[in-house]
């Protein structure tokens, strides 16, 4: 018992429908990396490298956060250890592991170099990044009235 | 009847509710679109986008992607399909509700993982310092417990000592939005360390405050008392 506007509804939009369905399936998914990734890319697009792409979660089953950060001097800053390739085959910062002893060697280059160009360096999940609006900062004091 | 077709929100919905009258006279679609079916007479109405659900809450559908799904590895390089997905590795591992949706502390107190304390040395022990500092808030929300145990199984004196804090009980000033802004504890919390959200607030904010705690009242208030 359906009604007339009901029915041409019924044709022309479950084509669009369907279209619209179909988009929504293979649409390329928005970014939801695993927290506490890191995207590095400070040098790597511009030599025509993926920029690199560390998990920490992958690291932390392993490693605690001393190693890296106390030991090895990885300072607390996405990007801001101007890592290189040259330091790295010296044995510095990824180098001091992935050297073929801890673990596997540099010659693996897609395995850290896997992000999708054009990425910045960015760290994944952070509190801030999901904030809608810019961070909170509170009331100066000195600028209320009374 | 509105029916604009080029909002996809209500293409979707008006699809929905095609297939939906079928087998039932009311469908309500999730972004306010609803139709009536009743006496014969058939009606959509359709609410203004601007004023639908969700307009600023993102939810994040799948936590821990694989590596090719999560929008930041490329699933053109090969060797993306290689990496582990998290989810293979985090089985067995005690979850929570954000982060990496793993509580990293109980997996290691239950010896469920032991990540090294030195690169190349399996054996070597953390150097863990059992002290709790407790910082008492002046919002109504419970008072914060910073324990260095849990910390100190993960991390090195120097990590924090001096240059976060001053390791001196009272002697650094820390604020919500310090920690918000990637400062004090949120160098690492909100980065690598579990995030700072509604069901994390109470694992900072874990000591009740004492009885008979009241908010203390604003300036403005005790000057103008609300009659
Ligand atoms: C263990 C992880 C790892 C491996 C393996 C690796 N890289 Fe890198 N690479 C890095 C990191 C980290 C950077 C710094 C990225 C940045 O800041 O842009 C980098 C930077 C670079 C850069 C730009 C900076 C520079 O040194 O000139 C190039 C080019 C590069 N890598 C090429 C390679 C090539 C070629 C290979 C394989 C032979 C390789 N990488 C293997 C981690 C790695
Ligand atoms: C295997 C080495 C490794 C381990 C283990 C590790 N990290 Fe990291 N961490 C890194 C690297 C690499 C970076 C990025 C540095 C860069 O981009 O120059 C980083 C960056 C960070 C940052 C910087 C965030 C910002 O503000 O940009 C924080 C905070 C951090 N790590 C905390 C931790 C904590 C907490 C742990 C332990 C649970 C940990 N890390 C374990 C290697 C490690
Ligand atoms: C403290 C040692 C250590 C350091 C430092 C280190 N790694 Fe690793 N990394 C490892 C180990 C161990 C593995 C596991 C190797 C295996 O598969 O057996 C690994 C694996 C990886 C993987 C593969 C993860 C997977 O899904 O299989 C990537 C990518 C990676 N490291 C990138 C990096 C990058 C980039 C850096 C430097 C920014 C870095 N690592 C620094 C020890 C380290
Ligand atoms: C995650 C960061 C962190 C780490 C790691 C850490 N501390 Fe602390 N420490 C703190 C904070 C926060 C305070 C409290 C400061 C305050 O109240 O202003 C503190 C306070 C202290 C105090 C002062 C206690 C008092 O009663 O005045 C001492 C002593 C101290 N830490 C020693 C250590 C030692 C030793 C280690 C290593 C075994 C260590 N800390 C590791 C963050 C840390
Ligand atoms: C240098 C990095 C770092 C800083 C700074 C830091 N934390 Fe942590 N915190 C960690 C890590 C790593 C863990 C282990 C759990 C995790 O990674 O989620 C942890 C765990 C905790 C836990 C234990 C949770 C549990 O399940 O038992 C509490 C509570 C906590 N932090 C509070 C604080 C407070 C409060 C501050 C600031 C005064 C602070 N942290 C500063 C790294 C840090
Ligand atoms: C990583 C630990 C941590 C987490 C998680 C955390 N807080 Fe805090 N919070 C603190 C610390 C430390 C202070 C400062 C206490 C002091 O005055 O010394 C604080 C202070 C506050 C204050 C007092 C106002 C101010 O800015 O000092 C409020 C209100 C508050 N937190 C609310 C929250 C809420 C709501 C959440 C959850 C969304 C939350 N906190 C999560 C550590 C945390």
């Amino acid at each position: 018992m359906i009604s007339n506007a009901g029915r041409r509804l019924t044709g022309r939009t479950a084509l669009f429908g369907m279209v619209v369905w179909l988009f929504a399936v293979v649409a390329p998914t928005p970014a939801q990396a695993e927290y506490a990734d890191i995207v590095i890319n400070n040098y790597a697009d511009a030599a025509g490298m993926r920029p690199v792409v560390f998990p920490h979660w992958f690291h932390r089953i392993r490693f605690r956060c001393k190693v890296c950060h106390a030991d090895l001097g990885f300072k607390f800053k996405a990007g801001g250890n101007a890592i290189t390739m040259a330091k790295i085959i010296d044995g510095e910062f990824c180098g001091a592991c992935h050297n073929g002893e801890v673990s596997w060697s540099v010659e693996n280059c897609d395995m850290c170099h896997s992000g999708i160009p054009g990425t910045p360096t960015h760290f994944h999940g952070s509190t801030v990044q999901r904030l809608i609006a810019p961070p909170f900062k509170g009331v100066d004091q000195s600028k209320q009235t009374q | 009847m509105v029916y604009q077709k080029n909002k996809i929100g209500s293409l979707l919905s008006v699809f929905m509710l095609t297939t939906m009258t079928v087998a039932s006279s009311q469908a309500v679609a999730d972004n306010g679109t609803e139709s009536v079916f009743a006496g014969g007479s058939f009606m959509v109405t359709q609410v203004n986008a601007a004023n639908t659900f969700n307009v600023n809450l993102k939810k994040v559908k799948d936590p821990n992607a694989a590596p090719p799904d999560d929008g930041i590895h490329d699933p053109e390089n090969p060797a993306t399909h290689v990496l582990q997905p998290p989810k293979d590795a985090y089985i067995g591992l005690p979850t929570t509700e954000f982060g990496n949706h793993i509580d990293w502390v109980k997996a290691i107190d239950d010896g469920l993982l032991k990540p090294r304390w030195e690169r190349t040395d399996p054996t070597a022990e953390p150097f863990v310092l059992d002290l709790d500092i407790v910082r008492p808030v002046k919002a109504s929300v419970p008072d914060v417990v910073f324990p260095h145990r849990q910390h100190t199984e993960w991390l090195s004196c120097s990590n924090c000592h001096p240059a976060i804090f001053v390791p001196q009980k009272g002697a650094n000033q820390i604020s919500m939005s310090a920690i918000l802004l990637g400062q004090k504890c949120g160098v690492c919390h909100g980065k690598v360390s579990f995030p700072i959200t509604t069901k994390s607030c109470r694992k900072c904010h874990s000591k009740p405050k004492p009885a008979g705690w009241k908010p203390p009242l604003s300036e403005a208030t005790l000057k103008n008392p609300w009659k």
